[in-house]
């Protein structure tokens, strides 16, 4: 039972990983109808801003200011950062193909996923960084009980998810920005008739979405401790299979799928073996996505003829 | 020629566009040598291009150089298959990685000793119809989804199968497939007592192959097949009415991609007589898309044309510092003749950035001596021409990651602007990007090689979607 409960613990860990970086996919294909294949590695961007945020603020072993205010300053920094760089990819990117045929940006995306990547790559090098989280925040803290062992880190991390995604549905839900947002999704062109600014709600879109995926790469981080630079590759993969199990365009979608994309990969990790999770995992989605091509929350999309 | 599809071409189909574009023919000698060209049919002009493929190995004797040219072939074979459902069916296929990868391993398996035991051992003859066989079957088992799934959806699907091809060989068997190890001591190609083993073997092996599979897609192509995979790929709805049998035009598509993938495939594990997972991962189908891309989707020309300039120019250039400098002023040059009319502006940009270094360069040796102690960090002629010309400081590695980063600034400053100010604003341009291919790109042409391959597929997406040879495609609305 122990086990079991560790197991989900850990799965909702990644989960919560997982739901963020959807959320970004399918608010991005929401507005664009466009698979933003840099996603992943908006996310890998977010988590070296946070290591140099540790950096700077005097390494792992010697934090010059208190721990929280650390924390914070990672998840602002990496939040607003990875969202203007998410707002500029859309702007020099994909605004110039927005009328193109749907392929051109989709190989676009792929195009400048593969510069962010190597961008990196070329600036800090392939070698793994470590947080080394357990030297400022201290793994005895958190709950234990007997065998049970759920550090702050994971809580701080499944509770933050919880408040964001709950903030995100409010905006989405209650505020104009939001409005504008569903009307852009739901018909582009009325919504510019009806005079919602169209490239500015595009452009909140990304940055909301690469927001989110940037917080999640210091979470990252926090608890996995090494990052590297292809590790948004991976990542994307899985969350983009998260949002396509929802249902790509679905918020409540996104959460959910990354939810059971996390808890399935640590059950079959912890009960089955290790090795085959990437294929059990990718067999899921084949299974979901055949039986249900728009997800589990999707909408059968209306044609129009 | 009144025909005008210049900028809002909504509308237009393909048909109309293939029309204008012939009409847009530049005049004078270039437009006519093209028009020439077009009229002397498409067999003659095949043959044409195989003989001065089969011309190359004797202008060299170089073993490497035969190697660049194998890449190249398998490049371009591979674009083909890539374009059948990418270009002409319109399927976005991610997965198509996993059918060269089946075709190497189906190889690899039925012709060395990994099955021996169970007393299989093939030879090359055999083994490859069946793996083309096999390839074809895949195919339609990966094409099945697209029965129900359309656009991104079977985008998502095939990517996650070509992902699961890796894990797999990976993780599955590893005794048969040999995991990460993957499989060594393959046959190579032999039939009936005659074996191919040099390069240049490979290589007419290769381009025969690559002649053939061009005839015969050229023959599909203006087939009623070709026509339904065009249909299908404008419009499903339409092409169901008029009784196209989508479905199965669609599955028809994936399985000739495949076979031709897994062909190719099986050349590949016969040269290199090994074959590892890492083969076949993701980064080498950008890599066939951004071949396809820049040939231009939709035409057999194109395919192979994109697989051949990048192969040559990522295998070939980008090895030795001094050829990918040839590369990175050729281009430059070649771009800047060819985008910056009239002549005298031109010269005003050259001098102006020649002036702007000397500057620079002067500015910043007063200011610090080690600022410019670095030095190109290439050599040759080129390297000695800008010794005293580019900023490289003492350890050109974090200034230039600085002034790579500026330098993708400046680049999309430039785009933003238009008129006078893009010209002032290429001087710096041209001089920063000098100064970091100087000080830093040309240390590291592995990354080098892959930012290149990003950039190509925005820029060519940007600036011209139909890539080099294709035909412009026409959203109908």
């Amino acid at each position: 039972m122990h086990f079991f409960i560790q197991e989900l613990v850990n799965g909702l860990t990644q989960g919560s990983l997982y739901a963020l970086i959807a959320l970004g996919y399918s608010m991005v294909y929401g507005v664009l109808k466009l698979l933003n294949f840099a996603h992943g590695d908006l996310y890998m961007v977010g988590a070296f801003i946070g290591y140099f945020v540790i950096q700077w603020f005097g390494g792992p072993m010697a934090l010059s200011v208190p721990v929280p205010l650390v924390l914070l300053v990672m998840f602002v920094l990496a939040g607003g950062g990875v969202g203007m760089l998410g707002v500029a990819i859309e702007r020099f990117a994909y605004r110039p193909l927005r009328d193109a045929p749907r392929i051109a940006p989709l190989i676009t995306a792929l195009g400048v996923a593969f510069l962010l990547e190597n961008t990196m790559l070329l600036l800090f090098g392939a070698s793994y960084r470590d947080y080394n989280t357990s030297a400022f925040i201290s793994f005895s803290t958190g709950i234990h009980i007997g065998p049970l062992n759920v550090d702050i880190v994971r809580i701080m991390v499944i509770v933050l998810s919880i408040v964001l995604m709950f903030a995100l549905t409010m905006i989405v839900n209650r505020t104009k920005l939001g409005r504008q947002m569903r009307a852009v999704a739901s018909d582009r062109e009325a919504a510019e008739m009806l005079g919602i600014n169209v490239d500015y709600t595009i452009a909140a879109t990304f940055f909301l979405g690469s927001a989110l995926a940037g917080i999640a790469g210091v979470m990252a981080g926090l608890v996995f401790n090494q990052i590297y630079t292809l590790m948004g590759f991976v990542a994307g993969l899985k969350a983009f299979t998260a949002a396509v199990v929802g249902g790509i365009g679905s918020i409540p979608g996104a959460m959910l799928g990354g939810m059971l994309i996390g808890i399935a990969e640590s059950f079959v990790t912890g009960y089955i073996s290790s090795t085959y999770t990437n294929l059990i995992v990718f067999g899921i989605l084949i299974a979901v996505m055949l039986a249900r091509p728009t997800g589990l929350l999707g909408r059968v999309p209306l044609q129009k003829v | 020629m009144s025909v005008e599809p210049k900028d809002p071409s909504i509308g237009v189909d393909e048909w109309v566009a293939r029309s204008a574009q012939r009409a847009e023919y530049a005049p004078g000698w270039r437009g006519q040598a093209q028009r020439r060209w077009e009229r002397i049919g498409w067999w003659p002009r095949l043959g044409i291009a195989a003989l001065a493929g089969a011309a190359v190995p004797l202008l060299t004797v170089n073993d490497f150089q035969l190697q660049i040219g194998i890449n190249a072939l398998l490049l371009a074979l591979l674009a083909l298959g890539l374009n059948i459902s990418v270009g002409w069916a319109g399927l976005l296929d991610l997965g198509f990685i996993a059918f060269y990868g089946f075709g190497a391993y189906g190889f690899a398996l039925l012709s060395s000793n990994q099955l021996s035991t169970s007393g299989v051992h093939l030879p090359a003859y055999a083994s490859v119809p069946i793996v083309m066989v096999g390839a074809a079957c895949l195919g339609l088992m990966v094409g099945l989804p697209s029965r129900r799934l359309i656009g991104d959806y079977l985008a998502i699907i095939t990517l996650f199968f070509g992902e699961a091809f890796v894990e797999f060989t990976n993780n599955v068997a590893t005794n048969k497939l040999g995991g990460p190890n993957g499989i060594v001591a393959i046959d190579p190609y032999k039939a009936f007592g005659a074996q191919i083993t040099t390069n240049k073997g490979y290589f007419y092996l290769l381009l025969i192959l690559l002649v053939l599979t061009m005839a015969a897609l050229h023959l599909l192509d203006t087939s009623r097949t070709g026509r339904a995979w065009r249909a299908v790929r404008e419009d499903p709805l339409a092409a169901e009415m008029m009784t196209i049998p989508v479905n199965r035009v669609k599955l028809m598509a994936f399985s000739f991609g495949a076979v031709v993938a897994a062909l190719a495939g099986t050349v590949f594990a016969a040269q290199q007589i090994s074959v590892f997972p890492t083969d076949f991962d993701t980064t080498f189908l950008i890599l066939i898309y951004a071949a396809l891309i820049l040939g231009g989707a939709g035409s057999i020309g194109g395919a192979v044309l994109g697989g051949l300039i990048l192969s040559v120019t990522l295998d070939g250039f980008l090895r030795s510092p001094t050829q990918s400098g040839y590369l990175f002023y050729g281009v430059i040059l070649l771009t800047l003749i060819v985008k910056l009319r009239p002549w005298w502006r031109l010269i005003a940009v050259v001098a102006g950035t020649a002036l702007f270094g000397l500057v620079v360069h002067a500015i910043v040796h007063a200011v610090s001596a080690s600022a410019v102690a670095g030095g190109p960090q290439s050599s040759g002629w080129i390297a000695d021409l800008v010794r005293n010309w580019v900023v490289v400081p003492r350890n050109p590695a974090a200034a230039g990651n600085v002034g790579f980063v500026l330098l993708l600034g400046l680049l999309i400053a430039l785009v933003q602007v238009r008129g006078r100010w893009r010209t002032v604003l290429l001087v710096p341009t041209l001089y920063l990007s000098v100064c970091v291919w100087e000080g830093r790109l040309v240390t590291v042409p592995a990354i080098t090689r892959q930012i290149l391959i990003g950039a190509i597929l925005i820029v060519m997406m940007n600036a011209r979607p139909q890539g080099l040879l294709g035909s412009r495609r026409v959203e109908v609305v």
